[in-house]
């Protein structure tokens, strides 16, 4: 086992991500997800003899719209390129990429990992065609080939080797997901492959200059599988390098089930893919009208509401990091705030009650049925008093599953507190009545026994008792 | 510049494409001789000219994002090799 804190770790990510348009970037084929195999596909995108790709207006803007996001200076004049490789994936035997004069070019993004800001630098954001999908049979002999998702619109960001861990390689995708959900370009859903990571990790002694031989990890494919994978390519390489060996530059795939990475290529067989300009494609003039009408798009962005949450709510920096990571939930923070004032309490609910079940159930807030006015609206009446803080678990509960507001389940389930002293007051005799024994320990001084009693009177009102009056009645009954 | 064996065997290979010795010879030559018949436009002073990417004189050709109708799969899976669920089937390619 390799000793903590010898080497450096340098990451350097490659994030592809899926414009969602209506059509291809070059056909007019539907982007859909799920459609039956083959059925969006046409001449363009099958890479038939002849035909000629023309490009999706909405695609270059949406990656307009997402390099500035990122804060990249927008090229004056692209092109694409082709990059040529055979694959069954790629019916053309080349993708039509950027080479040398991407969309965007160095831009950053800031992270927030254990307290602390970060700046993560980004080298460039181009402009692609996606490829199609191989599903291997016969024992792995032959390959089905699906061409649907040939010619989605694919924006490939890379990061500067700036990354020092996992888990600001973790922090940086999340970050990148939440702008380019905000930007409204993307679906950016792992599972469905519309956000994808590769990685470059390198490992260096520590004051070493150099960077490390790098591997390339690839099929890493949730957020956590990013972290696994990184921190299982850490150890790898460590472990090689205390034992005088030599990291090899290869490309690895990682197993998620078995946790591990294993080598696909090694660099002798390295890719020369022998870019040159697609003739098919003409020259892109992005004119300053154009890059400003793209501009007046870019909703607030993620570190602007979370600067906002902090600064107008007093949220804590971490509370506003996790709720503007979602656009959805930051979302569904504000509709709260529609029906009251207390957002530190809308928070505590967010972060406690809600992330809670939503992680333990792998949901997210759009799998939920609550909304933001259901929520507000509860916090009032646990303010006015009408529900007790007990009550409004279980009307939260039933807010996730039935989206109902909460005064129709306050009322359909009878949950209305009881704050009616004499109701109270005849609960509490009954119980003091009917325990002897505890109301004598407390007054031979064991405080403990007066919680038995509050426990007793909120069993016989099923929670309802309003607890501060219980808590009053009670003492005046027991002095 | 010129092109040496190793390069030409290098591109076939790249091209998935096997030659034999006589044919790597032959190619080597005819591409050394093309590379020199290029070699002509060194003799340009193109000191203040922008490399060429595209030759017309057009930009921005566009389409606007709206769907158009694909091919029936039926026409779709007619040159392929094998078939099978409405996919092509090919020999797997191992990385």
């Amino acid at each position: 086992m390799s000793e903590p804190n010898k080497y450096e770790t340098v990451v350097g990510l490659e994030v592809h991500v899926e414009l969602h348009t209506n059509s291809k970037i070059f056909c007019g084929c539907s982007t859909a997800f799920g459609a039956p195999p083959n059925t969006h596909t046409c001449p363009v995108c099958l890479g038939h003899p002849g035909v000629l790709p023309v490009l999706n207006r909405q695609a270059v803007e949406y990656a307009m719209k997402a390099a500035m996001a990122i804060n990249c200076q927008i090229a004056d004049i692209s092109k694409f390129d082709r990059k040529n490789y055979f694959y069954p994936d790629s019916p053309k035997a080349y993708q039509i990429s950027q080479f040398d004069q991407p969309i965007g070019e160095h831009g950053w993004v800031d992270i927030e990992v254990n307290g602390e800001t970060k700046r993560i630098g980004i080298t460039r954001l181009h402009l692609e065609e996606d490829a199609g999908k191989l599903t291997h049979v016969d024992g792995g002999y032959a390959s089905l080939v699906d061409f649907n998702r040939v010619g989605t619109p694919l924006i490939e960001i890379v990061s500067e080797p700036d990354i020092r861990t996992p888990e600001e390689a973790k922090a940086y995708l999340e970050k990148i997901k939440a702008i380019m959900q905000y930007c409204d370009v993307s679906d950016v859903k792992m599972e469905e492959g519309s956000l994808r990571c590769d990685a470059n990790i390198s490992l260096r002694p520590y004051g070493q200059k150099e960077f490390g031989t790098r591997a390339e990890l690839k099929n890493m494919n949730s957020f956590r599988g990013v972290q696994r994978g990184l921190e299982y390519e850490q150890f790898r390489q460590a472990e090689i390098l205390d034992s005088g060996g030599e990291v090899i530059q290869e490309t690895r795939r990682f197993d998620d089930a078995l946790g591990k990475s294993f080598s696909m290529r090694g660099k002798e067989e390295a890719h020369d893919y022998r870019y040159f300009p697609d003739p098919d494609l003409v020259r892109l003039h992005i004119s300053e009208d154009w890059k400003q009408s793209v501009r007046a798009t870019i909703p607030e962005l993620p570190d602007a509401r979370k600067a906002r949450y902090t600064t107008d709510y007093n949220l804590p920096s971490y509370d506003a990091e996790v709720i503007t990571s979602s656009k959805k939930l930051a979302d569904f923070f504000e509709e709260s705030l529609s029906y009251t004032k207390d957002a530190k309490a809308v928070s505590n609910w967010i972060m406690g009650d809600l992330l809670g079940y939503l992680n333990a159930n792998g949901q997210e807030i759009s799998d939920v049925k609550i909304t933001g006015q259901g929520l507000g609206e509860m916090i009032g009446l646990l303010e006015k008093g009408t529900i007790s803080g007990k009550i409004a678990k279980t009307v939260f509960k039933a807010m996730l599953d039935t989206g109902k507001l909460p005064l129709q389940i306050v009322e359909e389930q009878g949950l209305v507190q009881i704050s009616d002293e004499g109701a109270i007051a005849a609960i509490v005799n009954q119980i003091v009545d009917a325990n002897p024994q505890s109301v004598e320990d407390y007054r031979a001084g064991k405080e403990k026994a007066i919680g038995f009693l509050v426990g007793q009177i909120m069993k016989e009102t099923k929670g309802k008792a309003n607890p501060a009056l219980v808590n009053k009645l009670l003492l005046e009954r027991l002095k | 510049m010129s092109i040496s064996p190793k390069d030409v065997e290098h591109v076939a290979k790249l091209a998935r494409l096997e030659l034999s010795d006589p044919e790597k010879e032959q190619f080597t030559e005819q591409l050394n001789a093309i590379l020199k018949y290029a070699e002509k436009l060194n003799s340009l002073d193109t000191e203040n000219v922008e490399p060429t990417s595209h030759v017309l004189p057009i930009t921005n050709v566009m389409r606007e994002d709206v769907q158009r109708p694909s091919l029936p799969i039926e026409k779709v899976l007619l040159n392929a090799p094998d078939e099978e669920d409405g996919q092509f089937k090919v020999p797997a390619v191992l990385e």
